[in-house]
């Protein structure tokens, strides 16, 4: 006869809901752990993702993700012309916010090196990779956009032509992919007045030379578009991502590469590393603290609603010493009603959370690892947390069913 | 009747104490609940316990019982030595299962077992298959007039049904002793009696050595002998035979 089962059946209800409330309890650890798990996916999505061997990177600095990072474009031809490299791209990322319906709408412009990206490698859920050099762009789903919807940036109106899903920063935030050019168009866009007044500005400075009062028709030139004025760079791009030809040419091109004067470089798990000990440092060990210290607080939970259910059992317990039920037979009772609950929990925790973390503003990643993890600490919670009630149940005189 | 038929080998006592002594406390607040009391009780010999509150009758039904250890003197049952003061020979609770069956005053009943489980759990601690506890506890519960709510749970059976589950319980293992505390007191007079009868049966067809404490004066001529406590003495008041 398993007095578990009757004791569960007898009160029923009150079982159930204890179930419920520990499950919740255990829902929100699990849900922890995938928040932990999101935070360190999302923080490396893109390093891993992206497919570059070597992350080329302005000099003493630890990359676009870190910090900001400033490189010329024309590094590409310069990181080609090494031995090894099969690919050079241009790498431009920053994070923007407007307002879209009355609501902010954030997004990590990441720049594609067109056209020799043309973002093929991002795994796209709808719609085409980009198919033009401008004025089209693939959004994460997050961001709320649909295939075909037009957004206004900058002074320019982008097409969007693909959508993705899980391409998010390691804020959070969705990505739009742009060609390098509109990301830096997006990035470095000045109002017309501040445009009149940059060139009002070089007109002042120009009559102010020798050398324009011997050629005026130099003057013109200040009217004319930044770009087309050879004495005005283009706008820097933030890194440059080199693919090497072999797994051996690694070492050998980052060596080549970290002998230039104004770049460091980087491989793909030091970038990784960087993320996960720099941006997302202090939110992951946060996290990660919090997680042990809800575990903590499930067990002592589970320790005491199993000492009270044994509590209100106690005197049935008495009653069984009395009629000379072996310790195995009490101690069984009170473990396995502890199994119950946790196994029980640990079953609503998951389909809760199934339901309820894909409503999460980031994600919630549980993978099987954690999830079997997680059901390891319920076993062991269980058990760690029915001693308490066992220790009281072993405690009690079988008098006390006289009383 | 089989549903109550004597273990094989009964001795002659099933129940014997000599001298028993139950001291609580120490030095300046020292209590006697229990002096010196000696009792012998023949296989199939049903014996009354009467006395005031607090004059030790429950102390000395705990220490028969194997629950409340003497703090001098000994007890014997089946002919076989337990207590020898505060040391017991042997596993108390194993020696309770096999030998001795227990009735209060209030039922006792597992409150999330039925009354067939509340019957069978004896059973199956000592040893009985699931299928042979299950038909001896229907078996006694027919006998004991509460066949048709042997599904039922405790809360949803009178006292008087109860108390009868109680004793298909203390019943169910043929113990040689069954120990009863004011078995009587929450039932109407004519219920009392019957289960006092029921007692004297069992202990006659079982061979088993019953003590009953009680205050019910009414049903005294049902008893083969009648002790009395007072301030934790015994005296052995009447026997049938004599």
């Amino acid at each position: 006869m398993n007095l578990a089962t009757r004791d569960i059946r007898h009160n029923l209800g009150r079982f159930t809901l204890t179930t419920l409330g520990v499950g919740m309890l255990l829902m929100i650890v699990m849900g922890m752990g995938g928040i932990y798990r999101g935070i360190i996916e999302d923080a490396t999505l893109l390093a891993d993702r992206i497919g570059a061997d070597l992350w080329i990177v302005q000099r003493k600095t630890r990359g676009p993700f870190a910090e900001i990072s400033r490189v010329p474009p024309n590094l590409v031809h310069r990181a080609l012309a090494v031995p090894g490299v099969q690919r050079a791209r241009e790498f431009a990322y920053h994070t923007v916010q407007r307002e879209r319906r009355g609501k902010p709408l954030r997004i990590a412009v990441l720049g594609l090196s067109w056209p020799t990206d043309k973002g093929h490698w991002i795994p796209l859920t709808a719609g085409r990779p980009l198919a033009q050099a401008h004025f089209e762009m693939i959004a994460d789903k997050s961001l709320g956009l649909s295939l075909g919807e037009k957004v206004n940036l900058g002074k320019e109106t982008y097409t969007v032509v693909g959508i993705t899903s899980s391409m998010i920063s390691s804020s959070g935030d969705g990505i739009g992919f742009f060609t390098v050019a509109d990301a830096q168009a997006i990035q470095f866009d000045i109002p017309g007045e501040a445009v009149r007044l940059e060139r009002a500005s070089r007109e002042a400075r120009g009559l102010r030379t020798e050398l324009t009062a011997k050629q005026p028709a130099l003057l013109e030139n200040v009217y004319r578009p930044a770009a087309e004025l050879p004495q005005i760079a283009r706008p820097q791009v933030s890194a440059v991502m080199v693919s090497v030809a072999s797994p051996a040419d690694l070492e050998r091109v980052a060596n080549v590469i970290s002998g230039w004067g104004d770049v460091s470089v980087f491989t793909q798990e030091q970038q990784r590393q960087l993320l996960l000990r720099g941006t997302v440092e202090k939110v992951r060990r946060q996290i990660g603290l919090f997680r042990v210290l809800l575990t903590i607080i499930a067990a002592v939970i589970m320790a005491l609603i199993l000492y009270t259910l044994t509590l209100d059992k106690i005197h049935s317990i008495a009653l069984l010493k009395l009629i000379g039920a072996p310790n195995s037979t009490i101690l069984g009772l009170i473990l396995q009603q502890a199994l119950v609950l946790g196994a029980m929990g640990y079953g609503i925790a998951y389909l809760l959370g199934q339901r309820v973390f894909p409503n999460f503003p980031r994600r919630v990643i549980l993978t099987d690892a954690d999830l079997l993890q997680l059901a390891a600490i319920v076993l062991a919670i269980s058990f760690i947390s029915s001693l308490l009630g066992i220790w009281k149940a072993l405690k009690v005189s079988p008098n006390e069913a006289l009383s | 009747m089989t549903v109550l038929a004597a273990p094989e080998n009964s001795p002659t006592f099933a129940i014997e104490t000599r001298q028993l002594t139950k001291v609580y406390g120490a030095g300046n607040i020292e209590v006697v609940a229990m002096r010196n009391a000696t009792m012998q009780v023949r296989c199939g010999e049903v014996v009354a316990l009467l006395g005031p509150s607090g004059s030790g009758k429950s102390t000395f039904l705990t220490a028969v019982g194997l629950i409340n250890p003497p703090t001098t003197g000994q007890v014997y049952i089946g002919g076989q030595l337990v207590h020898d003061g505060p040391a017991a020979y042997g596993n108390l609770r194993t020696f309770r299962r096999r030998h001795i069956g227990f009735i209060f005053q209030k039922s006792n009943l597992i409150p999330f077992l039925t009354a067939v489980e509340n019957v069978q759990i004896a059973l199956q601690l000592n040893g009985a298959s699931h299928h042979a506890a299950r038909r001896r506890s229907l078996e006694l519960l027919d006998y004991l007039g509460v066949g048709d709510r042997a599904d039922n749970l405790p809360a949803a059976l009178s006292g008087g049904q109860q108390q009868r589950v109680a004793v298909a319980r203390a019943l169910a293992n043929r113990p040689g002793v069954i120990l009863a505390d004011e078995p009587t007191a929450a039932l109407d007079g004519q219920r009392g009696r019957q289960v006092m009868e029921l007692f004297a049966q069992v202990a006659h067809e079982q061979q088993a050595g019953v003590i009953v404490v009680t205050h019910d004066h009414r049903s005294l001529d049902v008893f083969d002998t009648i002790y009395e406590m007072e301030d934790g003495a015994m005296q052995r008041q009447q026997h049938r035979n004599q």
